[in-house]
C-alpha cells in the first residue's frame, strides 16, 4: 500500500477519501486554495498544502500545483475524487510521468470515455445499447440543426467533452434550437475549454440508472448492482438510491453485463460507472461512463458493506479485488440527499454566505453524514455549493424512506439559503414512495414540490420580533460597557417615553412581502400586534447560554433557535423553519440620493457576455448582460423600456452580489 | 452609606387618599398629553400621512435608536393659550438618543398650524437650544414650518429672545462645538432658510423640503417672476445647484435614516470625572411617593420618605443632620451617579440657609449634581428672625447656588413660593433641567397668605378710614385673589408658558432625573467661582 496519498480535491469528498485513508492508516495530504484555507478537509488531514489562487483553475485544476505538492510531500499516489482533475486524461498522463499513482482508470480509458462522441461509438461497436442521436462529427450550426431535425424532437444538446450538467440544453422545438445551441457551446467552452457538442433524442420518460462497475489488474471486472438518480433538477441529481425501484433479477443482470463489457470494451481500471437511460419497456441506452468515482457512490457502499475508495486504494496499489461478481449481494435499502447552498425562492441560483447555523441529525448504523463545511464556515462562490450529503440504511426500501425523511427533518441550516425544504418535499411525495420516479421527477411534480411559500405564522413573526429585539438590547448592553457612562439610563432598550405609552413598528421581508408587527413597550416585555391577529400577543424571553431563544408567547414557554445573517433571520423551531428579512429602515441611508435607474447583480458570478452597449434604447425584458456563477448562467434584463445609460464591467470580470452591473434610464423618467 | 428606613404606613387611610389624588393628578397629566399629541387634529394628521409624509412624533421615532428613551420637553408648551388650537406649541422638543448619543430634537408639527411660530413655538425651541447649549448636545432639526405665525408677529418677532434668537442660537452653539443636522422636510421659508444653512448638514426631502428666503407668492409681488416652490427652492435646486442642502433624500424615512448617519460620523466621546458605580434601585417603591406627599400644600411630610424612593438603594449620607432641621442635605447616588440632595423639610430659617449654602459649595468643588427637591413656603419673617440676619443668610444660599457651576435639577414636589424658589434653584437660576410634580404649585407666595395680606393692607386703609369691614366682605375681596393664585400657580399653567421644561408622574422623578444627569455630562463640569457672600 502507499505509503502516503495526496488528496487532489476539497469538500465532502476529501474528507470522506481522509476517513478511509486514515483506517488503513495512509498518512493523507490536503491540498487547497486561498478560499479554503482552514477548510475541514485541510483539518483532517495529516498535511496541507497550499496550491494556488481561490479560482480553480488556479488551484484545482492546476495540474503543475497539484503535483508540485504531491512531490514536494512525497506521496506516492493521487486521489483526485470527483469533478476537477478527476477525468482529465492529461493530468492522469503527467502523474504517470513524475512517477505518482494517479487512482484512477489508464489514461486511455479516461480519453476513450472523455470524449462523449467517441465514447458512444466504442458502445455501439462493443454492442452495448446507445440511444438515437448525432455525434455531431460536423459542428455547423446548420448541419446539427439538421441533425436535430432527424433525430427527432426533443433533442438534448451535450457538450462533448462534459458532464454534470454543464453545457446540456433540452430543445423542444426546432425554433429554439439556435439560440440553445449557442448558450451550450458558451457553457461548454468557459467549463470544458471545448465547444463541441453532440445531440441524442431526449426521452418521454427515461429513468437515470447507473451501475457501478470495478476492473482490478488481474483481469476481474464486476459490478456492484445500480443506483437509481432519476429524481433530477436541471439534470443535477439530488436524490439517489440503490437499488432502482422496480428493477427485477434479469433486467439487473442483463444492465450489469452491458455495463461490464462497456469496462471491458476500454480495458477499465478501477471504479467506473456506466450511466444509462432506462425507458419505461425497461430497454435501456448507455449514455456515458464517468471514469471516477461518482457523488453517490455511498447508497451503494451502504447495500453492498463495502468501502469503495479502500477498493480504489487497493486496485491501484496492483491488488486483486477483494471479491468476485459471486460474492457480491445486496443487502437492504440506500438513499443519498444532496443539501445545497441554491435559493429555491429565486429559481436555485446558487447561494453564497456563511453557514451562521448548521446542524445534522446524529450519525449512526442508519445515517451517515459526508459533510464538507461546518457551522461558521463559508460557502463560497468559487466551487460546487453542495453543503452535504445525508446517506441512510435501512432493511428495505420503505423502512429506509423513513429514515431518510426523519434525517432531513433533523437538518437546521442557517444562512445561506438550501434546497432543504425540496428534499423533504421529495422525501414526502407519494409518488416517490411508490418508487414512480423518472428524470422529469420534479418538472411533473413541481406544483407539489414548490409550494407557494406561506407566510410566517404568528409564532415565526413573535419570535423574530424577540429575536430582533433581545439582540438589539444585548448590542446597546455589550456598547454601554464599553462606554465611559456604563450605567447611563440612556442604554435602556424598554423604548420608555415621558407620560406615554411607546411602541415601535418592525419591519420585516416576507418571500418578498413585507410584514409589519406593532410592537408595544410593557414592563418586564412587549406586546405585539401581529397581522391579521386578533387582540396583541404579550411576548417575553432571553437568550439561554446556548444562544437559543426561549420565549413566553402569551403564556406558553418556546423554544426556538434563531440563526442571524446579516438582517436575514432563519427561525428553526419545532422542525420547521421559515426566514425572514429584516429591513432596517436606518439603512436606508446608504440609498441612492436622487433618482436613477441601475440594475445590480442578482448573485456573485462572472460577466460573461455584454449584449448592450451605453446608448442603447431597448424594450422591457431586454437581456442586457450574461453572468455566470458556478453552473448556472444568468441574464440581466431590462427591467422597463428604457436606456443603458453605462455598463460598469467587461466580459470576464467577477463581480459581487449586489453590484451595479449598468445604469439605466427608464423611459419616461428624466432622471433628474 | 447609610440607608433610610422608611417609616411610612402604607395601609394608612392617609397614604391611600394621598395616593388616590396623585394617581387622579398623574391620570389626568397623561389625558392632557395623549390629547396634545394629537397635534392639529384629525384632518390635518390625515391630509399629512396622504402626501407621503410621516408625523412628526414618528418622525423622531425614526431619528431615534429603536428602544431608547425619549425625554420629551414641555409637552404642555401653550397649554390653555391661543384658545386652546397650537397643542405643544406646535412643535416636539427633547432629549433622545441618536446612534449612541444623546441629542436635542427640535421638530415641527406641520399639523399645528402649518408649523408656525407662535410666542411659546419661540420660547421651546429657544429653550431647546439652550439645553443644548449648556449640555453641549448635538442638535437635530426637523424642519417643516411656515414661519412666524403674522398674526401674531409682536409675541414672535422684535424681542431678544424672539425668532432672531434661533438663528443667533445656532451660530453661538456652532462656535462652541455643539454640532447641529437639519432636516427640511417641508418648508423653510425666509428666516427659517437659516436653519438648514446654518447647521453643520442638512438633509432636504424630494418634492416636500423647500428653502427659499422669499416664497412664490413675495417673489411674484416682488419682482412679477411667477414660480413653483419647487423650482424655487425644491431639493433638486439645493442638492445640485446651490449647495444649500448636502444631502438629497427620496422620502422622509430616507432622510431620517441620513441624519442618523450623519450623527454617527460627528467623532464625539463622552467623558466625565465622576465616580460612578453601579446603580441599585431605591429599596422602596418609588410609586410610594403617590401616598407620602398630601395634595394639601398646607400638610407637611417628611422629604427622606421621597428621597428614600429616589436614590440608590435608599442610601443617604447626611450633611449636617442635627443642624438647620428644615433643610435636609447629602449625598447619595443615582443610576450610580454621585449626587447632593437638597430638599426642604419645612420653613427656611438662617441655619438652614447657611447649611443649604455650605453643602452647595461643596458639591461644587467637588464636581457633584445637584438636585433641589422643592417645597417651600419661604423664608421665616419676623422681627427675631430679620434681626438675626436671616436676609444676609438666604442671600449667602441664593449666591452659592446662582453661582455652582455643577449641573443643577430642580423638581417641584410641592409648594414653590417666594423667595424659597431663588435659594432652592427655580427657573431663574438657570437649572439644566427644571420639572414639576402635578400636585405642585408656584407664585410669589401661596394663595392664602396673598389674600390675607391683601386684606390686611386693605383692613388697615379701612380701618384707618373709620370704616368697618365685616367678615363676609373680606372673604368676598379674598375669593378672586385664591382664584387666581390658584390657576396661575396650578401646573398646567406654569407648563403653558414654559415656566418648567414640564410636568413629570413623580413615580418616574429617578429616571427623569438619571436621564438629566447622564445628558449633562456630555459637557465639562467647569470650575465654580463664587460671588460676595454676606458675612
Amino acid at each position: 500500500m502507499f505509503p502516503k496519498l495526496l488528496i487532489a480535491n476539497r469538500g465532502e469528498i476529501a474528507c470522506r477519501i481522509v476517513r478511509t485513508a486514515r483506517r488503513l492508516g495512509i498518512p493523507a495530504v490536503a491540498v487547497f486554495s486561498d478560499a479554503d484555507a482552514g477548510a475541514l478537509h485541510v483539518d483532517m488531514a495529516d498535511e496541507g498544502r497550499w496550491i494556488g489562487a481561490a479560482d480553480a483553475v488556479d488551484s484545482y485544476l492546476n495540474v503543475e500545483a497539484v503535483l508540485a505538492a504531491a512531490e514536494a510531500s512525497g506521496a506516492a499516489a493521487v486521489h483526485p475524487g470527483y469533478g476537477f482533475l478527476s477525468e482529465n486524461a492529461a493530468f492522469a498522463a503527467a502523474c504517470q510521468d513524475r512517477g505518482i499513482v494517479f487512482i484512477g482508470p489508464p489514461v486511455e480509458a479516461i480519453r476513450a470515455m472523455g470524449d462523449k462522441t467517441a465514447a458512444k461509438r466504442i458502445m455501439a461497436e462493443a454492442g452495448v445499447p446507445t440511444v438515437p442521436g448525432s455525434l455531431g462529427e460536423d459542428q455547423d450550426a446548420d448541419r446539427l440543426a439538421a441533425d436535430a431535425d432527424d433525430i427527432g424532437y426533443p433533442v438534448l444538446i451535450k457538450a462533448a467533452a462534459g458532464g454534470g450538467g454543464r453545457g446540456m440544453r433540452v430543445v423542444e422545438r426546432a425554433g429554439d434550437f439556435a439560440e440553445a445551441l449557442a448558450s451550450a457551446r458558451r457553457e461548454a467552452a468557459s467549463a470544458f475549454g471545448d465547444d463541441r457538442v453532440l445531440l441524442e433524442r431526449y426521452l418521454a420518460r427515461p429513468r437515470h440508472v447507473e451501475i457501478q462497475v470495478f476492473a482490478d489488474t488481474h483481469g476481474t471486472v464486476v459490478h456492484l448492482f445500480e443506483r437509481d438518480c432519476s429524481v433530477q433538477r436541471r439534470h443535477q441529481k439530488i436524490i439517489e438510491e440503490a437499488p432502482a425501484p422496480g428493477v427485477d433479477a434479469a433486467l439487473r443482470r442483463r444492465m450489469g453485463e452491458a455495463a461490464v463489457a462497456a469496462a471491458r470494451a476500454i480495458g477499465y481500471v478501477g471504479a467506473g460507472t456506466v450511466e444509462f437511460l432506462l425507458d419505461d419497456d425497461k430497454s435501456f441506452y448507455f449514455m456515458e461512463m464517468n471514469t471516477r468515482l461518482q457523488v453517490e457512490h455511498p447508497v451503494t457502499e451502504m447495500i453492498t458493506g463495502h468501502d469503495l475508495v479502500e477498493w480504489q486504494l487497493r486496485v491501484a496499489a496492483g491488488e486483486a479485488l477483494p471479491c468476485g461478481q459471486d460474492d457480491l449481494r445486496i443487502d437492504g435499502h440506500a438513499f443519498e440527499a444532496r443539501l445545497y447552498a441554491e435559493d429555491p425562492a429565486r429559481d436555485f441560483l446558487p447561494a453564497a454566505g456563511m453557514l451562521s447555523h448548521l446542524r445534522f441529525p446524529a450519525e449512526g448504523a442508519h445515517v451517515r453524514i459526508d459533510a464538507g463545511v461546518r457551522q461558521g464556515e463559508t460557502v463560497g462562490i468559487h466551487y460546487d455549493p453542495m453543503i452535504a450529503k445525508l446517506i441512510v440504511w435501512d432493511g428495505d426500501r420503505d423502512a429506509a424512506l423513513r429514515r431518510l425523511r426523519t434525517a432531513l427533518a433533523g437538518v437546521q441550516v442557517a444562512g445561506v439559503a438550501t434546497n432543504l425544504d425540496l428534499l423533504a418535499a421529495v422525501a414526502d411525495h407519494p409518488a416517490f414512495g411508490s418508487g414512480d420516479v423518472d428524470t422529469r421527477f420534479i418538472e411533473r411534480h413541481a406544483a407539489d414540490l414548490f409550494p407557494e411559500t406561506g407566510p410566517a405564522s404568528g409564532q415565526f413573526l413573535a419570535l423574530a420580533c424577540l429575536a430582533v429585539l433581545l439582540r438589539r438590547a444585548s448590542e446597546v448592553a455589550a456598547a454601554a460597557r464599553a462606554s465611559a457612562d456604563p450605567w447611563s439610563p440612556w442604554h435602556s432598550t424598554d423604548g420608555w417615553r415621558l407620560n406615554d405609552d411607546n411602541h415601535h413598528v418592525l419591519t420585516f421581508d416576507d418571500g418578498g412581502r413585507p410584514v409589519d408587527v406593532l410592537v408595544h413597550y410593557r414592563r418586564g416585555g412587549f406586546q405585539l400586534e401581529l397581522p391579521g391577529a386578533d387582540g396583541a400577543l404579550v411576548a417575553g424571553g432571553e437568550m439561554d447560554g446556548a444562544g437559543d431563544l426561549v420565549a413566553d408567547l402569551d403564556g406558553s414557554r418556546i423554544t426556538a433557535t434563531v440563526a442571524r445573517h446579516g438582517d436575514e433571520l432563519t427561525i428553526l423551531c419545532g422542525g420547521a423553519s421559515h426566514r425572514l428579512t429584516v429591513v432596517d429602515p436606518a439603512a436606508r441611508a446608504g440609498e441612492q440620493e436622487g433618482p436613477t435607474g441601475h440594475l445590480t447583480a442578482p448573485m456573485p458570478g462572472k460577466v460573461v457576455a455584454i449584449t448592450a452597449e451605453p446608448g442603447t434604447a431597448v424594450d422591457r425584458g431586454t437581456t442586457l448582460m450574461v453572468l455566470e456563477a458556478m453552473k448556472m448562467e444568468h441574464a440581466v434584463t431590462a427591467p422597463a423600456d428604457g436606456t443603458v445609460t453605462a455598463v460598469h464591467y467587461a466580459v470576464g470580470e467577477q463581480v459581487e452580489e449586489g453590484a451595479e452591473l449598468l445604469a439605466f434610464s427608464v423611459d419616461g423618467d428624466a432622471a433628474g | 452609606m447609610t440607608a433610610i428606613k422608611s417609616a411610612v404606613n402604607v395601609r394608612s387611610q392617609d397614604f391611600k387618599a394621598n395616593a388616590e389624588a396623585m394617581k387622579a393628578l398623574v391620570a389626568d397629566l397623561r389625558a392632557k398629553v395623549t390629547e396634545a399629541k394629537q397635534g392639529g387634529g384629525d384632518f390635518a394628521r390625515e391630509r399629512h400621512v396622504g402626501r407621503g409624509k410621516l408625523l412628526v412624533r414618528e418622525r423622531i421615532r425614526r431619528l431615534l435608536d429603536v428602544g431608547s428613551p425619549f425625554l420629551e420637553l414641555s409637552q404642555l408648551a401653550a397649554y390653555g393659550m391661543y384658545d386652546g388650537e397650537v397643542p405643544s406649541a406646535g412643535m416636539v422638543t427633547g432629549i433622545g438618543r441618536i446612534r449612541g448619543h444623546e441629542c436635542v430634537i427640535i421638530a415641527n408639527d406641520p399639523t399645528v398650524k402649518g408649523g408656525t411660530y407662535y410666542g411659546m413655538t419661540v420660547k421651546k425651541h429657544v429653550r431647546a437650544q439652550e439645553i443644548a447649549a449648556e449640555n453641549r448636545l448635538p442638535c437635530v432639526y426637523l424642519v417643516e414650518s411656515g414661519g412666524a405665525n403674522l398674526p401674531e408677529q409682536d409675541e414672535v418677532f422684535p424681542d431678544r429672545d424672539h425668532f432672531g434668537r434661533i438663528f443667533y442660537n445656532q451660530a453661538v452653539m456652532s462656535a462652541a462645538g455643539v454640532p447641529q443636522i437639519a432636516v427640511v422636510h417641508g418648508s423653510c421659508t425666509a428666516g427659517g432658510a437659516y436653519v438648514p444653512a446654518m447647521s453643520d448638514e442638512s438633509i432636504i426631502v424630494r418634492n416636500q423640503g423647500t428653502i427659499f428666503l422669499g416664497g412664490p407668492p413675495l417673489v411674484k409681488a416682488a419682482t412679477g417672476e411667477v414660480v413653483s416652490a419647487e423650482e424655487l427652492g425644491g431639493a433638486d435646486v439645493h442638492a445640485r445647484t446651490s449647495g444649500v442642502t448636502d444631502h438629497y433624500a427620496m422620502d422622509d424615512g430616507h432622510a431620517l435614516a441620513i441624519a442618523r448617519r450623519a450623527v454617527g460620523n460627528l467623532n464625539r466621546v463622552k467623558s466625565h470625572n465622576l465616580d460612578v458605580r453601579e446603580p441599585r434601585e431605591p429599596r422602596y417603591d418609588p410609586a410610594e411617593v403617590y401616598g407620602i406627599v398630601p395634595v394639601d400644600l398646607k400638610k407637611p411630610f417628611e422629604v427622606r420618605e421621597v428621597i428614600a424612593r429616589l436614590v440608590d438603594a435608599s442610601e443617604f449620607d447626611e450633611f449636617k443632620q442635627l443642624y438647620g432641621t428644615t433643610l435636609v442635605c447629602g449625598f447619595a447616588h443615582l443610576f450610580g451617579y454621585p449626587v447632593g440632595l437638597v430638599a426642604n423639610n419645612g420653613i427656611l430659617f438662617s441655619e438652614s440657609a447657611l447649611k443649604g449654602a455650605h453643602f452647595v459649595e461643596l458639591c461644587a468643588k467637588r464636581g457633584i449634581p445637584l438636585i433641589f427637591l422643592q417645597n417651600i413656603t419661604g423664608f421665616m419673617v419676623g422681627k427675631k428672625y430679620e434681626a438675626g440676619g436671616i436676609a444676609k443668610d438666604g442671600a449667602k444660599m441664593v449666591t452659592a447656588v446662582a453661582c455652582a457651576k455643577v449641573p443643577k435639577f430642580t423638581v417641584l414636589i410641592g409648594g414653590s413660593f417666594g423667595a424659597g424658589n431663588y435659594s432652592m434653584c427655580g427657573r431663574g437660576y438657570s437649572p439644566r433641567l427644571l420639572w414639576m410634580w402635578p400636585n405642585a404649585r408656584i407664585s410669589v407666595m401661596g394663595g392664602e397668605q396673598a389674600a390675607n395680606v391683601l386684606a390686611t393692607v386693605k383692613r388697615d386703609n379701612l380701618e384707618a378710614q373709620g370704616q368697618s369691614w365685616s367678615a363676609k366682605e373680606e372673604a368676598a375681596f379674598k375669593a378672586p385673589v385664591l382664584e387666581q393664585y390658584e390657576h396661575q400657580g396650578h401646573p398646567y399653567y406654569a407648563s403653558a408658558r414654559l415656566w418648567d421644561d414640564g410636568i413629570i408622574d413623580p413615580a418616574e422623578t429617578r429616571m427623569v432625573l438619571g436621564l438629566g444627569i447622564s445628558a449633562a455630562l456630555n459637557a465639562p463640569i467647569e470650575d465654580t467661582t463664587f460671588g460676595v457672600f454676606r458675612m
